[in-house]
């Protein structure tokens, strides 16, 4: 009770704001998890195709992407410290390593997308109508969701773009950065939901 | 809660920024105004989808029938459903009453994001465009029924993409809706008003957005496999390509079911608020009402797979959701005995939204019991897709939700519009709109025994009386709704000065203006009581 005559008496509620996020961060898992669902039920239905189809893939460009994120989540954790401690420069600095990090995940993802287009393994190609089903719906899945994936990157870079703006004009300072800390919050998300999808294709085979 | 002269504040109808007019009204961020906005584009759209259900009574005539082709008709059931489903009744209540008056209820000045707010309000507007943009764009007009099964919606040449990208936009902007009223019950109650305080309008938007938050993303996904699959062929849903059809149905009812209940939800806690209103006496049970918007929030996540019963689930499965299916009417039951339990011994005053509210009561249970029947599955399989469906939901999703809107639009016009209407014509629209709901929908129920499939263009002919009992009760229906809605238009510009508080409400939007000042309280209140403490002879 006290929290809720609080927010009254500022008109500012940073708490609220963070719950706001996370209330929306949950939308995003189940959004997600739809698409696991309909993972888990095709390779309960397919699993040697799915063993198979994931060999396809390069399981080391994998790891270095998921290693990619781990440190931009990391960077940007570091931003949120130094804009806490008032350190303008810094949180630019660490918000502009993390956009640096986040477009080697892209560049490292299109090479990947690349080469599965040049072995003509895309969806309603000739090539993967020639592979049995399970494989098909595989390469189908792994399309979707990490191009899904990959919006969602494309997002939360723009997001903390915005937020590296708003740094530079001063308008997050060091008491009041709720902004950033949700900027934060859905990078990780971003960053999560990787983490699911590294081991369900990469790891598969 | 008397106000002082010196210091009363403009009423949120009058233009106090920079702004005038409708740019005003077009980037106001005050919860009663994005609720206002919602009003009129709701009833707007309502009365479209009214229009397309007319027109497909009209030529279940078998002399109109040349109006129009099979196609078209396939056409207009589609767009009926997807108008009156995520254009009116799913943002519905929550929407329209839920912003303008659940900040009130809680004795907050706005909901805990009012840009994000008015933002939903312009995603419900692109989604809604979107989807009437889709009937004249691309193949035309979708033919699919609102719920766009798979395979079918996959090879369909009609607009599919564009109708079910609307409905994904429309998901965008419920689920922010319920991200906002979340956040407002946790941070912006009134000093005092303690979770068990809380008017259970408030309580039953509560439940509603948690489904709202968990339940639309998995439509979300669902709708964009869609486009996938009809833009790229990735094959999820194709079993061409090793895909499964069932796997959509799944899917999809994830979502559907539960929004059933983010329809009816917000329309039995309007009806909470009325009820005690008119008997003047508290709710009985609050708890107990509270409890059951919660588990009917929670149980009726579980049930979805009862649309599928004749799809090829396993006998084991088609056990299970059935039973949950029947348990499910469990805490829906418990409000009925509580509405009429607080309605037992109460000193009754019998005005507009009670004769509303209690034939809210009347239809939603039919409707109810006619869902009960379902859920069993030997009856499930002999009137599965016949008119006895179609008729179950028109009585939950009209005969619930829309009457449960209308006693709650008239219970709030007062407060709303500043304005009074005339009772005598709003008595006398109800009649034909009683004699007209049930002469088209109960007909529907038994045809639908008698074995009429649903959406079928042509009928044989021993079903030929049947179909003209429902169309000229859909006659009557639609005069209903004009005589309802023109004496409300009427009211809303020439009405009489309405009172602070015309019903002897005792919860907070009572006590303040009519029209509400713009930031709804001059000082927010301290919260000592129940939210239906009515003065009793004696404290008087």
């Amino acid at each position: 009770m006290s929290e809720s005559s609080h927010a009254h008496a500022i008109h500012r509620d940073d708490f609220g704001a963070r719950l706001g996020m996370w209330l929306f961060l949950v939308t995003e898992m189940v959004l997600f998890g739809g698409l696991f669902i309909a993972y888990s039920y095709m390779r309960s239905k397919y699993p040697a195709e799915f063993h198979h189809a994931g060999a396809e893939l390069n399981a080391t460009l994998g790891i270095t992407n998921t290693l990619v994120l781990l440190t931009s989540s990391l960077t940007v954790v570091l931003a949120i410290v130094a804009i806490q401690r008032g350190d303008r420069r810094k949180t630019m600095a660490f918000l502009a390593t993390t956009l640096g990090l986040g477009l080697v995940f892209l560049v490292i993802k299109s090479f990947e997308w690349a080469t599965k287009f040049h072995h003509g393994l895309y969806p309603n190609s000739a090539h993967l109508a020639t592979l049995p089903h399970g494989e098909q719906v595989f390469f189908g899945l792994y399309f979707t969701m990490t191009g899904l994936h990959g919006l969602h990157v494309i997002a939360g870079l723009s997001v903390l773009g915005y937020m590296l703006r708003m740094v530079a004009k001063g308008e997050i300072t060091q008491d009041r950065y709720v902004h950033l800390e949700n900027g934060g919050l859905y990078w990780h998300l971003v960053d999560v939901i990787w983490i699911f999808l590294l081991p369900l294709f990469y790891l598969a085979a | 809660m008397s106000t002082h002269a010196t210091t009363v504040q403009p009423s949120y109808l009058e233009d106090t920024g920079a702004r005038k007019g409708l740019m005003a009204w077009l980037t106001s961020t005050d919860h009663k105004r994005v609720g206002m906005l919602y009003l009129y584009s709701m009833i707007s759209f309502f009365f479209v989808g009214v229009g397309i259900g007319f027109v497909m009574r009209l030529v279940q005539l078998t002399r109109f029938q040349n109006l129009i082709t099979a196609e078209t008709y396939n056409a207009l059931f589609t767009v009926h459903g997807v108008i009156m489903i995520f254009l009116f009744v799913v943002p519905g209540l929550p929407a329209v009453f839920g912003n303008f008056f659940l900040p009130i209820m809680i004795g907050a000045k706005d909901v805990a994001f009012p840009r994000l707010n008015l933002a939903s309000w312009y995603f419900y507007m692109s989604g809604a465009i979107l989807a009437i943009l889709s009937l004249f764009t691309g193949g035309g007009a979708p033919d699919t029924g609102w719920t766009f099964y798979v395979p079918f919606s996959m090879r369909t040449g009609t607009n599919v993409s564009l109708a079910v990208f609307a409905a994904f936009i429309l998901g965008f902007s419920s689920m922010l809706t319920g991200i906002n009223f979340i956040t407002t019950i946790h941070r912006l109650r009134a000093p005092g008003m303690k979770w068990f305080r809380m008017p259970l309008f408030s309580w039953s938007l509560y439940a509603t957005s948690w489904i709202q938050l968990l339940a639309t993303p998995i439509l979300a996904i669902t709708l964009v496999l869609v486009i996938l699959e009809r833009a790229f062929g990735i094959g999820i849903f194709d079993p061409v390509k090793g895909g499964d059809p069932l796997l959509y149905q799944h899917l999809f009812w994830i979502y559907s079911h539960p929004a059933v209940y983010i329809m009816i939800l917000p329309a039995m806690g309007a009806i909470t608020e009325i009820l005690p209103t008119f008997a003047r006496r508290p709710i009985f049970g609050y708890k107990a009402i509270a409890f059951s918007s919660m588990s009917i929030a929670g149980v009726g996540s579980l049930v979805w797979a009862h649309h599928m019963f004749t799809s090829g689930l396993s006998s084991f499965s088609v056990m299970l959701f059935s039973l949950l299916t029947m348990i499910v009417a469990v805490p829906s039951a418990i409000k009925v005995f509580n509405w009429v339990s607080t309605l037992y011994k109460g000193s009754i005053d019998f005005q507009p939204p009670l004769l509303f509210a209690l034939t809210f009561i009347f239809l939603f249970c039919i409707g109810g019991l006619t869902g009960v029947m379902q859920g069993a599955l030997a009856i499930n399989v002999h009137i599965h897709d016949t008119y006895f469906i179609v008729g179950h939901f028109h009585y939950v999703m009209f005969g619930g939700t829309g009457f449960a809107f209308f006693a709650a639009l008239l219970y709030w016009f007062p407060k709303m519009f500043g304005k009074m209407y005339s009772k005598k014509a709003i008595y006398a629209s109800w009649v034909p709109l009683f004699i007209g709901f049930n002469m088209l929908y109960f007909t529907m129920l038994v045809l639908g025994m008698m074995g009429m499939p649903r959406r079928y263009f042509h009928h044989l002919p021993q079903f030929n009386t049947g179909h003209e009992i429902a169309t000229v009760g859909s006659w009557f229906l639609v005069l209903g709704l004009f005589m309802f809605f023109g004496t409300l238009v009427y009211a809303s510009l020439k009405g009489e000065k309405a009172e602070d508080n015309p019903w002897g409400g005792v919860t907070l939007e009572w006590t303040i203006p009519s029209p509400p000042p713009v930031e709804n309280f001059e000082e927010i209140p301290t919260i000592t009581t129940d939210p239906y403490h009515f003065p009793q002879e004696n404290e008087a």
